[in-house]
């Protein structure tokens, strides 16, 4: 039952082989089993799942199911759960229950789905190795048995270990500079971060505004595109969100990929990448084109200056997001503040973790007076820049494809002495989030026993494209399938 | 470029974040990193690029003003540290 996919489990209640309860019995019962080994969930809810599931059969006994009613899944905790706690990773929101439901969480409830919990991640998404949870680190499945803790990558590496552990089979998760993609690639599973404003962020906890964007981790491309059918869409309390019409994200994944065209950006093919990455990835290349898509090379001269121009942007706009965690009117307070400013900064200095203060100081520095112009201005002209790379590449090329990552899930630890050398670890992914284009990360092939994620990057708006290329990729291969050991 | 120890005193404070004498030299360490890092912008030549504030140049919609929520500051409330008589508390502000 766990190693089925959201759109197996589907056609199982739809035919009447289980029924949502025993079904959620089945992946909870995992859940209590398994992820003691990998932490990636920081709440469970149990009482909740069973009731919306007996809701959910009696929905589907009266003839009004949706292909989501009944099955399985889990949010990652950053999307606000009406009445069920919403942490964020971060201490500043330990009991933090909200009064409402995010977008994103509406859409899963009106479809009937079944939400088991919510997922670990690094606090207020910002990390690479999900290192930096209040609730402790994530486990990687991948590469246990070897005796080694692994990361899971991150910012949503609770999403992704959960996927990759079989203990939802799928589960949502947001991306600002990597966070679907790099944990994705680490876990072994799909995941993908759809074009800015297509999904609504409306109550989704806030890291950098221009770039935050919700998106999907599922084993398989198409539970990934059954999940954005759920997500997509405008919603008027998201003022970015865009007002365009919603394709059927399924509809699209069967169609051949003859003529398609593939550019290889060379600076993603740099020695920054191992060579045994490298070579998995040129094999992955090597099945579209058997596939019939044509390769080129093709280059996106400004990419090199996308960590940078992030590491500007993402702190500053969170210096201010994050401004509203005050200790006044909810979240963590400090113990006896003798005045207001103590009341503020205590409660900061207490409520959140290193990385975050780290990034607040950098963005507030970065923002200060007299220093805008040299940083913030810069960082958003770099940002068109880098933009232009990308509209130039798609005059030639339908996708581009490239490593997600530059080597596979490292050791825990290993990465957490110097903030940079984390930072690193989205090189190939940041300028996506730039730009504000969609990219997905596929199971590509495996360097010493660990999974390897091929990046597939498309244009504005092209989200069904890159689901149909990575849907045929998972017709003629089976790395989505394996198993962690 | 580095950042002094002054001036992430006076960042901590515009920030809002305490940082205790002992946290300060760590944090030159790793701050002073992350904006070697960025500085790598310096090199981009960006004399006639417009900034870039969203990927698709969508402006900000309106809508007419018009109250379309209910009152719910019990339900706000409830969660907060601290509230008396439908008001937020906090320390003493005026003596």
């Amino acid at each position: 039952m766990h190693n089925k996919s959201v759109a197996e489990l589907a056609r199982d209640l739809d035919s009447g082989q289980v029924s949502s309860v025993e079904l959620t019995r089945a992946f909870l019962d995992r859940i209590k089993q398994e992820d003691g080994k990998y932490n990636s969930f920081i709440t469970v809810t149990d009482e909740q799942a069973l009731a919306d599931a007996k809701a959910a059969d009696e929905q589907r006994a009266a003839g009004k199911a949706t292909p989501w009613t009944g099955v399985p899944f889990a949010h990652k905790d950053i999307f606000c759960t009406d009445g069920v706690r919403t942490t964020c990773g971060s201490k500043m929101l330990e009991n933090f229950v909200p009064p409402y439901d995010a977008t994103v969480t509406a859409n899963f409830c009106q479809a009937g789905a079944v939400c088991l919990g919510k997922t670990n991640m690094d606090e207020f998404a910002m990390g690479s190795s999900n290192e930096n949870s209040y609730f402790g680190a994530v486990t990687n499945p991948w590469g246990l048995a070897s005796g080694n803790k692994r990361v899971p990558g991150g910012s949503s590496g609770g999403s992704a270990a959960a996927v990759a552990g079989r203990l939802v089979p799928a589960a949502t998760a947001t991306d600002t500079g990597g966070s679907i993609r790099q944990p994705a690639a680490l876990c072994g599973v799909t995941g993908l971060k759809p074009t800015y404003g297509r999904v609504s962020r409306y109550g989704m906890i806030a890291f950098a505004s221009s770039l935050d964007q919700g998106g999907t981790i599922a084993r398989t491309a198409e539970d990934n595109a059954l999940m954005l059918n759920v997500m997509a869409g405008y919603d008027r309390k998201d003022s970015t969100s865009i007002d365009r019409e919603v394709p059927d994200y399924t509809a699209t994944l069967n169609e051949p990929l003859k003529g398609l065209k593939i550019g290889l950006p060379k600076e993603y093919f740099s020695d920054q990448l191992s060579p045994a990455m490298e070579e998995q990835v040129r094999n992955a290349v090597k099945e579209y084109e058997k596939l019939g898509a044509t390769v080129k090379e093709v280059s996106l001269p400004n990419a090199k200056l996308a960590i940078a121009a992030y590491y500007v942007i993402a702190p500053a706009e969170a210096s201010a997001n994050l401004s509203r965690f005050d200790g006044v009117r909810y979240g963590y307070r400090c113990d006896d503040p003798k005045d207001l400013m103590d009341l503020y900064t205590r409660s900061r200095a207490e409520g959140f973790g290193n990385e975050v203060k780290r990034r607040i100081l950098v963005g507030t520095y970065a923002l200060s007076a007299g220093y805008f112009d040299a940083y913030y201005l810069k960082a958003q002209k770099v940002r068109r820049l880098i933009q232009q790379d990308f509209i130039n590449a798609f005059k030639d090329v339908d996708v581009l494809m490239s490593p997600t990552t530059p080597s596979p899930a490292f050791i825990q630890g290993e990465k957490t002495s110097d903030p940079v050398t984390m930072y690193l670890e989205d090189v190939f992914t940041i300028a996506i989030n730039l730009a504000g284009i969609p990219a997905m990360s596929v199971p590509a092939g495996f360097v010493d026993g660990l999974p390897v994620g091929l990046q597939i990057i498309g244009d504005y708006f092209s989200e069904a494209r890159l689901l149909n290329a990575a849907h045929q990729f998972q017709q003629v291969t089976d790395f989505h399938q394996r198993e962690p050991q | 470029m580095s950042i002094s120890r002054e001036d992430i005193g006076k960042v901590a404070v515009l920030a809002r974040i305490r940082v205790d004498e002992e946290q300060v030299s760590a944090l030159e360490k790793d701050l002073g990193n992350i904006l070697d890092l960025v500085d790598q912008l310096g090199a981009a030549d960006t004399d006639s690029v417009e900034p870039m504030a969203h990927p698709l140049n969508a402006v900000q919609k309106l809508r007419s003003d018009e109250v379309t929520e209910t009152n719910e500051r019990e339900r706000f409330q409830a969660i907060a540290p601290a509230t008396e008589n439908g008001l937020y508390l906090v320390p003493r502000v005026i003596e």
